[in-house]
C-alpha cells in the first residue's frame, strides 16, 4: 500500500483507477485468452491424455465415463474434469458411482 | 540472403496508438546511427508514413508496381534527403488489399532485405488480412501499446497471435506514458503493463506535444536538433534495439515540477 492509498482509505476516498483499470483488465484478459482459440481441440486432447496418466498412477479411473471440458461462466474459465473413480491402486474400493470432481483454474 | 538483415514488424492491435510515428522516428535515429534502413508502409488501406517523413510529394512508384514489375525496385525507393541512409517504401493503394498475399509481402521484404540492416514494417491496425501480410514479411516484431485498458486488451491479442508465428524476438513499446498520472496511479504503471502482457519492454515513449508539432512539418524528432521528451526516448528505443546496453527511460524521473516530486512522495510505499 503506498501513502496514497492510505491516504485515500483514511478519507474514504475511492482508490486511485489504475488499480480498477488493472483488475478489470486481468479479468478481461484470463476470459480473451481462452477465448482466442489458443486452446484448441489438441491441446485439451492432450492435456486431458497427462492428467488422466498422472491420476491413474493413484486410482483406477472408469475410462469410458471420464470427462475433461472447458466451461465459462462468469467471465472465468475453468477446466472441469469429471474422472469416476473404480478403486485406488492399493486395492481399497472407494467409490462405486460417485463422481470425483476437479476443478482448476486455467492460467495461460 | 547476404545479409543479416532485421526486419521488423511495428504492430499494435488497436489503431492509433503510435505504430507510424514509432516507425518513423526509429527509422531515422537507425539510419542516422549509420544502419542502412528501409520503411516499408504495409498499411495499404490508409497510408500515413510519408506524411510523417515529408516524402508526400516525392513517391511515384509503390510497392505494388514493384511485384507487378512496372518499376525495379530503386526507383520505387525513395530516400531522405536529410537522412541518405533511409528509404521510404510507400505501400500500393486501397485496391491493393485485394490481391496482396503474405507471399507477396514476403517477396518485398525478401528484395530489401538484400540492400538494407534494417526493414520496418509499419503495420496497419486490426488482426485481419493486412496484419497477417505485413507478418509475413518479418522475423521480428515491436508491440506499440499505450497505458490505457484498450490498447493493452488489443495488444494481448496481437500478441497472441505473433506467439503462433516464428516471430521472435517479440517486443513491447509503451507509448504516451504520462508520469504524472502514474505517479498519482491514474494511469496503469509500466510495471502492470508490461506483467500483464509479459514481453521484454524494449522501451517507453512519453506523451509530448513535440510530436504532434514534428507531424505537422514532416520532420520526426529523431530528425531535429532540438531536446524533447518524446525524442530522448525514441533515441533510447533505437539504442536498445541495436543492442546498446542503456537502462529504460523511468517516467519516475521524468517530472521535475515541485508537483512531481509532491506525487513521488505519495507513492512511497507505506507497508
Ligand atoms: N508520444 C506521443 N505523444 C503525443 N502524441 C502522440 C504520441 N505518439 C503518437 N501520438 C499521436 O497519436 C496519433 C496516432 O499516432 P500514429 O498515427 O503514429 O498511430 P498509429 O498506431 O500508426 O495509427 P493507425 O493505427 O491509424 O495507423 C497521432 O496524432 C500522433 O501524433
Ligand atoms: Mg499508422
Amino acid at each position: 500500500m503506498t501513502l496514497r492509498d492510505l491516504i485515500n482509505k483514511l478519507l474514504g476516498r475511492e482508490t486511485a483507477s489504475a488499480n480498477t483499470a488493472r483488475e478489470r483488465l486481468q479479468l478481461v484478459l484470463a476470459h480473451d485468452r481462452v477465448d482466442m482459440s489458443s486452446l484448441t481441440t489438441d491441446l485439451l486432447d492432450k492435456m486431458r491424455k497427462e492428467i488422466l496418466d498422472v491420476v491413474a498412477k493413484y486410482v483406477e479411473i472408469d475410462f469410458e465415463e471420464v470427462a475433461v471440458s472447458l466451461e465459462t461462466e462468469d467471465r472465468m474459465t475453468a477446466l472441469v474434469a469429471n474422472l469416476p473413480i473404480k478403486r485406488t491402486v492399493s486395492g481399497e474400493i472407494k467409490f462405486k458411482n460417485n463422481n470425483e470432481k476437479n476443478d482448476k483454474d486455467i492460467k495461460k | 540472403m547476404s545479409k543479416n538483415t532485421r526486419t521488423i514488424l511495428i504492430c499494435s492491435g488497436k489503431g492509433g496508438v503510435g505504430k507510424t510515428t514509432l516507425t518513423a522516428n526509429l527509422g531515422i535515429a537507425l539510419a542516422n546511427s549509420g544502419a542502412t534502413t528501409a520503411v516499408l508502409d504495409a498499411d495499404f488501406g490508409l497510408r500515413n508514413l510519408d506524411l510523417l517523413l515529408g516524402l508526400e510529394n516525392r513517391i511515384i512508384y509503390t510497392a505494388q508496381d514493384v511485384l507487378d514489375k512496372n518499376c525495379r525496385l530503386d526507383q520505387a525507393l525513395v530516400r531522405h534527403k536529410k537522412e541518405p541512409n533511409l528509404a521510404l517504401l510507400p505501400a500500393g493503394d486501397p485496391r491493393m488489399l485485394d490481391w496482396m498475399k503474405p507471399e507477396d509481402m514476403k517477396k518485398i521484404s525478401d528484395m530489401l532485405s538484400e540492400k538494407f540492416d534494417f526493414v520496418l514494417v509499419d503495420c496497419p491496425a486490426g488482426v485481419e488480412d493486412g496484419f497477417k501480410n505485413a507478418l509475413a514479411a518479418c522475423k521480428e516484431a515491436i508491440v506499440v501499446t499505450n497505458p490505457e485498458l484498450s490498447a493493452v486488451r488489443d495488444a494481448d491479442r496481437v500478441i497472441g497471435i505473433l506467439n503462433t508465428s516464428d516471430i521472435e524476438p517479440i517486443q513491447l513499446v509503451i507509448n504516451r506514458v504520462r508520469p504524472n498520472m502514474m505517479a498519482s496511479q491514474e494511469m496503469l504503471s509500466i510495471d502492470d503493463v508490461q506483467g500483464i502482457l509479459s514481453l521484454p519492454l524494449l522501451g517507453i515513449v512519453l506523451e509530448d506535444e513535440q510530436v504532434i508539432i514534428s507531424t505537422n512539418r514532416g520532420e520526426p524528432l529523431t530528425l531535429t536538433d532540438g531536446r524533447s521528451p518524446a525524442k530522448k526516448c525514441y533515441l533510447n528505443v533505437s539504442q536498445r534495439l541495436t543492442g546498446t546496453d542503456v537502462p529504460i527511460i523511468d517516467p519516475k524521473n521524468e517530472g521535475k515540477s515541485l508537483k512531481d516530486k509532491f506525487m513521488r512522495l505519495m507513492q512511497t510505499k507505506v507497508f
